[in-house]
């Protein structure tokens, strides 16, 4: 579980708090727009040793199955899941 | 058992922030609230990761978060951890994350108060070196001969003149229950550290090295592979402080080149042998001191 994107954007002036609290883990925009390189698991190569999901400074990266994968909504392409990678399971390529 | 990969909550509290891509202070942040879990209550000074964690609506904390005046972080710890007290709750953790400025510098005199206090919080100090939010000045853990903008490299004065305060033993001075330092290099030794000391009831205080990209000038893949160099050239070294004495966690038997842990970073690009042989001596003078007043695990 992870704080998850929300489909609605507080616009007007009574959506906004006039207290001090907010709902914990609300999220409204993606940081996928930030990345030039996406990382690529390739899944054969993948031990699922959990290296890149510790490692990842944005949590983006959860294991399934015991493949690594990547939620490319929140990634923002800075390649330390490849290097931390042992196996070389991960290979950057450039966004388009 | 200690903390590891397979038994670290699986939920992230800290998601979707605005960090730089690579950023060391958010990977300190996420895997210390992932080991003390959601009934952790963190304080945030100015700073990065407030900057980074609560552009509203944007709330990247999923646990509860709030922001403290710069100075004020262990003042604000110590104001949590009395409310819930009064208020009956007892199973919470209230924890700071203030950079390297915000503890050494301006929050120390609160972060002393707190100590002395001895009251049940835990204060986790991500050093990235300088004032990275505001654009790179130096602060009292920035290391000799960084460059910033207010240390400059020219002809006559090349970065930083000083060097690092060490923040580590001056908490451990106040005779803390315990203190710690810690790289985001080597993750699991930190996890087993929040861990420990989450189970500490008093003031504990962890150290945590945590590499800037943008600051450094490194690249962004290389946060965590430098965070690890720091500690095997003996620049930076993991210990702990605990029941009255200190203990060194890892002590290298052979260091790592000093020389190339300087030159893959830009702020140190304009420094020539003559002071990197000051950097080398002085940290040869600093193991002296560790090796006769540590102990070794």
């Amino acid at each position: 579980m992870r704080p998850y994107l929300r489909e609605k954007i507080p616009s007007s002036i009574d959506e906004i708090p006039s207290a001090t609290a907010y709902e914990a883990g609300y999220l409204v925009t993606k940081n996928s727009g930030w990345r030039n390189v996406r990382p690529v698991i390739d899944t054969a190569t993948c031990v699922g040793c959990q290296n890149c999901y510790l490692y990842c400074p944005d949590g983006v990266i959860s294991i399934e199955d015991g493949k690594a994968k990547i939620d490319y909504d929140f990634c923002k392409g800075c390649g330390i899941c490849r290097t931390v990678c042992k196996p070389g399971a991960i290979r950057m390529e450039a966004e388009k | 058992m200690s903390i590891n990969a397979k038994t670290l909550d699986k939920t992230e509290y800290f998601y979707g922030h605005k960090a730089c891509a690579g950023c060391g202070g958010s990977l300190a942040v996420r895997i210390a609230l992932k080991v003390l879990g959601k009934r952790s209550i963190a304080v945030l000074p100015a700073g990065c990761m407030s900057a980074v964690g609560f552009n509203f609506p944007q709330l990247c904390f999923g646990n509860n978060a709030i922001i403290s005046t710069f100075a004020g972080t262990a003042s604000m710890l110590t104001g949590v951890y009395a409310g819930l007290k009064a208020q009956g709750i007892t199973d919470f953790q209230a924890v700071g994350f203030a950079g390297d400025g915000g503890t050494a510098d301006i929050g120390l005199q609160a972060l002393s108060g707190a100590i002395d206090r001895n009251d049940d919080i835990l204060y986790i100090c991500y050093d990235n070196e300088a004032y990275m939010n505001t654009g790179i000045q130096k602060s009292s853990l920035t290391p000799f001969g960084a460059k910033t903008t207010t240390t400059p490299a020219g002809k006559n004065i090349r970065g930083n003149l000083r060097q690092k305060k060490n923040m580590f033993e001056i908490a451990a001075a106040h005779d803390i229950p315990y203190a710690a330092t810690a790289s985001i290099g080597y993750i699991n030794d930190f996890m087993a550290k929040v861990e420990k000391a989450s189970k500490i009831r008093g003031t504990k205080y962890i150290h945590v090295i945590a590499p800037c990209p943008t600051g450094w000038g490194v690249a962004s893949d290389q946060t965590v592979d430098i965070a690890k160099e720091v500690v095997d050239c003996g620049l930076w070294y993991l210990a702990e402080y605990e029941n009255g004495s200190f203990k060194i966690n890892r002590r290298p038997k052979e260091f790592s080149s000093v020389e190339e842990y300087i030159r893959r970073q830009g702020r140190f690009k304009h420094l020539n042998d003559e002071d990197i042989k000051v950097i080398i001596d002085s940290r040869d003078k600093k193991w002296e001191a560790i090796d006769k007043t540590y102990s070794l695990q």
